[in-house]
Order: C-alpha cells, then structure tokens, then sequence
C-alpha cells in the first residue's frame, strides 16, 4: 500500500466543517469512489468535523489518497486535543449523547465507512480514523 | 446575514436549498420558516434539496424539526427532490426521519400537498 498524496486543513470553527466535506468531496471524486461511496465518506466526514468543532475545541482533518494495488483508498484523520472521550463504549452506543445531538455521529459514520478506528483517553484528546475503498 | 430565501406561491411556502449550509445557516432558515408559517398563515411548506449531494445528522434533524414544528402550527412540509445516495447514506446513518413525508419533485410535492390539504 502506498501513499499517493496527502495534505491536512484545519477544522477550528463551524465554517470549517463546510470545507472539510468541500475536501472530502474533491478528493472522493478524484479517488474514484462511486457516487454512493463518495455521499457516504462526505458525510461521515462532516459528522466527525462537527465532533471535533463542537466537543474538541478544533482540531485537524489529515487526508491521504491511498493505492493498494488496482485499489484506492482515501483516508480522513480526525484529531483534536480536546477533553477526550471518558468511556469509547459507551460514546459508541447509538443514540448517546452527551450534548443535544442525536448521538448518530460516531455510530453512523462507522457504519457509512470501510475503516474505522477511535483512540481517545481523557485529556488526551481524539483521533478518529476513517478509510473508504474503491 | 447569509440566509436561505424562502418563497410564497398562495398558500404554500417553497425553500430552494441551494448551497451547502453551515449549522447557524440551517438554523436561520429554522427559524425563518417558523416566523413565516405563522406569518402567512401557510397550509404547506415545500423544501427542495435535490442540489444536496449530503444530509448529515445535523441538516436531517433541522429537516425533521422543521416538519414538527410545521404540524403544529397547523401546515404541511414536504420534503422534495433527496438524491437517492443521499436516501441511502441517510439510513445507514440510522436517520429514518420518522413523519417526514418525501416527493419525488417540487410538482408532485405541491400536488400531494393540495391532496393531503383537501382531505382534511
Ligand atoms: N472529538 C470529540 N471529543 C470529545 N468528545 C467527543 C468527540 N466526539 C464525540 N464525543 C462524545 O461522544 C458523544 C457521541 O458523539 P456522536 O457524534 O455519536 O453524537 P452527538 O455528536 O452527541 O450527536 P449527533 O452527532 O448525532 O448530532 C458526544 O455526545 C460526545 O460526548
Ligand atoms: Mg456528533
């Protein structure tokens, strides 16, 4: 597998989730994902910007356009150092949430995505990994 | 401020979504449609999302909202035009958007409204 091309923006504030799904969509198009592929990444991205806006204080989305073999990938981080997630499981609960969403974020775009892996601790902030496959 | 027009045709109220919103913008428009359903005393309020190629948790709770709160004050919503990945991304995302009643066009939207108006 290797890295095609990569690049990171900064999600601080609410405009910037706008430009995170703008990135995602550009760079699903150019990956080559087919349209249902590319609205689902899209949108999983926008979910896991809005977390980090809203419950990190900011963060980074990092972007890599991968190859491995006739396939390819793009994989989104989602990093911030905000207060962390106390308890994974239970914030992988559908439904849970500890604000006034509907707690569809995390589970969701688990389900939209062919990766997904979240490492978080409490005051360690977190790092929410996604990867789609043509 | 930015926000989203919203169109009188008689006594229906029609919202062009048109560009993809930040949260305060789906808010705004949120609001606006309230104030103007109140306002016009409208029976039906139609939103055309066909330019929307996503509708995360966010914009399908503003959707369902918008179609409660138009319930109460007595109108109907009617959501128009939703991409068929955008369909299917919505439900695996694990949004039904419960009561919100979908048209395949703004025509057969204003025609199901006049419909579902006359038989009450
Ligand atoms: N980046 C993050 N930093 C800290 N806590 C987070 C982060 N992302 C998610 N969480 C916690 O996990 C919970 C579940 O997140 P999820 O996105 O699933 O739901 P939500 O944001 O509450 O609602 P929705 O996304 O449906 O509007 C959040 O309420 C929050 O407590
Ligand atoms: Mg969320």
């Amino acid at each position: 597998m290797s890295t095609l091309r990569q690049g990171s923006q900064a999600v601080a504030i609410e405009q910037d989730v706008v430009l995170a799904r703008q990135t995602a969509r550009k760079l699903s198009i150019e990956c080559g994902l087919r349209l249902v592929d590319q609205t689902k990444l899209i949108t999983a991205a926008s979910e896991l910007a809005r977390n980090a806006v809203i419950y990190g204080g900011g963060g980074h989305m990092d972007w890599e356009l991968l190859e491995d073999g006739a396939r390819r990938g793009l994989r989104l981080i989602f990093r911030d150092d905000g207060p962390g997630i106390p308890d994974v499981k239970l914030a992988m609960t559908d439904g849970w949430t500890s604000g006034g969403g509907l707690g569809l974020g995390l589970t969701g775009a688990r389900r939209l995505v062919d990766e997904f892996s979240l490492e978080s601790a409490p005051g360690a902030g977190t790092r929410v990994t996604i990867c789609k496959w043509t | 401020m930015e926000r989203i027009p919203i169109l009188r045709m008689g006594e229906f109220l029609l919202v062009t979504i048109q560009v993809d919103m930040h949260d305060q913008l789906a808010m705004t428009l949120q609001d606006d449609l309230s104030e103007r359903i109140s306002g016009t005393g409208a029976r039906g309020v139609l939103i055309d999302i066909s330019a929307l190629d996503i509708v995360d948790s966010f914009i399908g709770r503003m959707i369902a909202t918008i179609s409660g709160l138009s319930k109460i004050m007595d109108a109907e919503t009617v959501v128009v035009g939703m991409q068929p990945a955008v369909a299917i991304t919505l439900v695996e995302l694990g949004l039904t958007l419960p009561g919100v009643i979908t048209a395949l066009d703004v025509e057969r939207g204003m025609r199901l409204l006049r419909d579902r108006l006359q038989s009450r």
